[in-house]
């Protein structure tokens, strides 16, 4: 008697349940999201705010952007930001296709080693890292105060370390399908080495190689914890500088300098983003 | 003349090696290794004076970093890393079957919107969960308009600067690298193998634990790793939403270089968080191999 019951009510149960389960996991998907995106969402809306105490809605106001790109040091902090991020994209690029290529088209000893080696800036404790620069510009002597933009150097240094490898990784997965056909055809017709270069491995590695650049660009854009121990005090970032900030206290120049940050950043994953599909869906077609 | 065209394309191809493999290497010698190599010696050196290191190939620092009280510290740091990555898990499993089920136009959507906090600055994220959860917060005067409105007494609650603060944080910031693999593995699921469990008369529990975990478990183990290992080494979020004795390790390293100026000590601390992070991963590859035959 127990025993029929029982089954009976696990029948009744199953056959509720499409109906229960289903509200039930897209409404936690979208409380994820929320409890993702209300931190941000406000933080970017409180920029606009119109009252220090960044709690109640005082009406509308972009003084605090004006504050910020009057504020000198907000001003250099995001130039010396970018202008690390730039460079690092460059020597990240380089550094990333030659590795993606050794990995791709050479078989050598010990390769599977070399290829755990690559990924170590990306796996040990960030905090790790920094403090090995930190030591190691220490122990080498290198000059505390060099011109600008010389005095950013020991940063870039860092973040190339930690940003080539995933340059490596996704233009790695592009050279897999690169035709080496196209290539063989193109030297019997006599193309030199460059012409292989420029005309088939430049146009099939372009989206990938934009879009390593833009996460290169991105990542030395948001690293704070290895650019905190490497930086001497002469130096300053965006983030550096924000941190500073919001060890003080939460106002609404923090918001304003955070929000131009995410922005930069949104563009440029997107724009990756969309490229990386662009050329997948090309890929499909060929 | 083959033998000489092959021999030239040999010859080509071992100059191409070495222009791809030099500069990639000598970087990784340069800046990898070398400091790493200076952190392992300065972990067997010894403080004299102020400022002074010397080079006498002593094991102190790690009889130091034995102590029950930073033995104590790097217990809290796995404690706190694993209820973190458990956390994500119960969250992750139910939202990433839950992207299965969406439309596909929307899937895109919703991935990208998933992927896209893991870009933005973690020193910004932490900041935002900052000016909701602090006393005069979003979430505490939510809390009060409600009591009021009830008509009941308020007292701000303390969100803030304690070890709950800490895991709320990393929960926030390392959710993605749940979901997403999850997602991935739950994609690719056969669903007429649930199906043909069901209609063999498996309850939905039992076809969640002996058909799709099984199948989804390399994922889940992936997810996992990608939680724990930031988490363990975690310094921002601890320094920010952590009390005054929320220290995880990454937070006691950080005093040594930036503070007690104990640069040998610290060393050595992150030395040891350096094996400790190896070792995970080492268990973690045993532990997938022995899984997968």
């Amino acid at each position: 008697m127990e025993k029929v019951k029982l089954s009976l009510f696990g029948e009744f149960i199953s056959a509720i349940k499409p109906s229960l389960r289903n509200p039930w996991l897209h409404i936690s998907l979208l409380v994820t999201l929320l409890f993702l995106y209300t931190p941000i969402i406000v933080l970017i809306i409180f920029s606009f705010n119109d009252s220090r105490r960044n709690i109640v809605w005082k009406g509308f106001t972009l003084k605090y952007y004006k504050k910020m790109f009057s504020n000198e040091i907000l001003v250099e902090a995001f130039l010396n930001s970018i202008v690390i991020a730039l460079i690092t994209t460059i020597l990240s690029l380089m550094l990333g296709v030659l590795t993606a290529i050794l990995l791709w088209r050479f078989q050598f000893p010990l390769k599977s080693l070399y290829q755990g080696m690559i990924m170590i800036p990306v796996i040990v404790p960030e905090i790790c890292i920094g403090i090995a620069f930190l030591v190691f510009f220490n122990w080498i002597g290198w000059p505390p105060d060099l011109i600008w933009p010389l005095n950013l150097a020991k940063i870039i240094f860092a973040h190339s370390l930690f940003c080539f490898p995933f340059v490596a990784i996704v233009i790695r997965a592009k050279l897999v399908s690169l035709n080496r056909e196209c290539e063989e055809a193109a030297k019997d017709l006599g193309a030199n080495a460059w012409h292989v270069y420029r005309d088939i491995w430049f146009p099939h590695l372009k989206p990938s190689l934009i879009a390593g650049g833009l996460l290169a660009f991105t990542l030395s854009l948001d690293d704070f914890v290895i650019t905190f121990f490497t930086s001497g005090p002469e130096t300053i970032t965006l983030p550096i500088k924000i941190y500073s900030m919001v060890r003080f206290s939460v106002t609404p120049e923090v918001n304003a300098a955070s929000t131009v940050l995410i922005v930069v950043t949104i563009l440029s994953v997107c724009t990756a983003i969309f490229l990386q599909k662009e050329s997948l869906k090309k890929g499909s077609f060929e | 003349m083959l033998s000489g065209r092959f021999r030239a394309r040999n010859e080509n191809s071992r100059k191409v090696f070495l222009v791809t493999f030099l500069p990639p290497t000598i970087w990784l010698i340069l800046f990898l290794l070398a400091p790493v190599l200076i952190i392992v010696v300065y972990s067997f050196s010894q403080k004299v004076g102020l400022i002074n290191i010397e080079v006498n190939w002593v094991m102190d620092n790690y009889w130091r970093a034995a102590d029950p009280l930073y033995l104590k510290i790097f217990a809290k740091s796995f404690y706190i890393a694993g209820i973190t990555t458990f956390l994500c898990f119960i969250i992750s499993f139910p939202v990433a079957l839950a992207i299965t089920k969406v439309r596909q136009n929307w899937k895109l959507i919703i991935l990208v919107l998933l992927m896209l906090p893991f870009w933005i600055n973690l020193l910004i994220r932490t900041y935002a969960l900052i000016a909701v959860l602090r006393t005069r917060g979003f979430l505490n005067s939510g809390f009060e308009w409600i009591a009021v409105h009830l008509g009941l007494r308020f007292e701000p609650v303390q969100f803030l600067y304690n070890d709950t603060a800490i895991i709320i944080g990393l929960v926030y910031i390392h959710l993605p690298f749940m979901i997403l693999p999850i997602y991935a593995g739950l994609e690719g699921f056969d669903e007429t193998l649930k199906q043909a469990a069901k209609d063999l008369g498996s309850s939905s529990m039992q076809v969640y634990r002996h058909i799709v975990f099984p199948v989804i478990r390399p994922s889940v183990f992936a997810g996992c790793m990608l939680v724990f290992i930031p988490a363990l080494g975690s310094y921002l979020t601890p320094e920010l939403l952590g009390g005054t004795d929320g220290q995880l390790i990454a937070n006691v390293i950080e005093r040594q270089f930036k503070h007690a100026n104990d640069w040998p000590f610290g060393a050595a601390l992150s030395m040891v968080l350096i094996y400790l992070t190896c070792g995970v991963i080492t268990v973690w590859l045993l532990v997938a191999k022995r899984k997968k035959s």
